[in-house]
């Protein structure tokens, strides 16, 4: 037998891929991209100037892809730990679905396209910052933080922070204080969130070794840094009220809700034993989601406010 | 001749499998489109000089 031919038959064996597009789409982890997309679309819609609708639409659109991307990302990275939680166990790589290298593949893809795209078509500004963002969640957060240190959600909120901000840079070109404050805003508001849901998941997370505050500073700890985020988050979030940026609606909804966040994280701070104590990080972990939306949903509603008036007048 | 049906040589994908790589297929097809329409409609937009500004 020639050389060839006994290396002809002794090929690695061939993996045929069995991921349908459903699970491509679960890659980009549609419920965040779902926040990404609405915080970016308030930034955009509360940027000054205007916007043709064409380039608005194909600014959320590359947001929306360069944030799957990250998701996508992620997934390929956190593959080993995913399979040891509950929670992620059921995410197309560790279910077996889509192979690591296909996931990766599909990921990287994305973030150019989503990059370039955005570059080429809106402005460069936007494109860097998206690229920016992305690298932040897939390296600083994904790779360096997640296993690495208790800061990891604190420092790496600043990727999911900074959707509105690259929708503004695609909006105006520029910078401003505004989409600042909403970043300071998303910023501030993972920290808390993010703990209230490791209280009830941290075996997950223990299981998983994963340095998530309650695991590593115990959960009194995390009680009282979800107290201290939630204060600064709430006189961050009502700010722009009187530092006259966003009007009347926001900060009215922005003292209502924070009251209401506020409450809950006395609530989780205070209660620290049994059923009662995973009751309030629950309720704290679902009004924070609904928090967020509304003192974002206010914001292009004062807008559209503003324009009929100034229509009307 | 041989009119006998010829055995296919090589790897045979499953049925699901054919499905889900048509399925794939048409995927990656609307995602090309889409970026092609994107390119187009924003070219009409911008005008010819698309390409053509300041970093």
């Amino acid at each position: 037998m020639s050389v060839i031919e006994q290396h002809s038959v002794e090929y690695s064996p061939l993996i045929i891929s069995e991921a349908g597009v459903s699970d491509y789409i679960a890659l980009l982890k549609p419920r965040v991209m779902s926040l990404v997309v609405f915080t970016a679309l308030v930034g955009l819609v509360i940027a000054p100037g205007h916007l043709h609708p064409v380039l608005a639409i194909t600014s959320i659109l590359c947001i929306a892809v360069g944030g799957g991307a990250s998701g996508a990302l992620n997934m390929w990275y956190e593959r080993d730990v995913d399979a040891l939680m509950t929670r992620t166990a059921n995410r197309p790589i560790p279910r077996g679905r889509i192979s690591s290298s296909e996931a990766a593949a599909f990921g990287i893809t994305l973030a150019i396209f989503s990059v370039a795209t955005l570059g080429i078509l809106v402005n460069w500004l936007a494109g860097a910052l998206l690229a920016f963002t992305i690298f932040f969640y897939v390296v600083v957060y994904t790779m360096w933080l997640k296993r690495w240190t208790a800061q990891n959600i604190v420092i790496g909120g600043a990727a999911g922070a900074l959707p509105p901000v690259v929708a503004w840079a695609a909006a105006t070109g520029s910078l401003a204080p505004q989409p600042i404050i909403l970043f300071l805003i998303i910023f501030l508001w993972t920290p808390p969130h993010f703990w209230a849901l490791a209280l009830f998941r941290s075996d997950d997370y223990a299981r998983a070794n994963i340095p998530m505050l309650p695991v590593v500073a115990g959960p009194d700890a995390t009680r009282l840094q979800i107290l201290l985020y939630t204060i600064v988050l709430v006189a961050v979030a009502i700010s722009p009220w009187p530092l006259g940026y966003f009007g009347v609606a926001y900060g009215v909804s922005s003292v209502v809700l924070g009251a209401g966040m506020l409450w809950l994280a006395i609530n989780v701070y205070r209660r620290r034993t049994g059923t009662e104590a995973n009751r309030a990080a629950r309720a704290l972990f679902k009004f924070s989601l609904l928090y967020l939306f509304l003192l974002f949903a206010v914001l292009p509603l004062e807008v559209a406010a503003n324009a009929l008036m100034a229509m009307v007048w | 001749m041989d009119n006998e049906p010829r055995q296919e040589e090589g790897i045979v994908l499953t049925d699901a499998q054919k499905r889900r790589r048509r399925e794939r297929s048409i995927a990656i097809a609307l995602a090309l489109g889409i970026l092609v329409v994107l390119f187009f409609a924003v070219t009409l937009v911008k005008g010819p000089a698309v390409l053509i500004r300041p970093i």
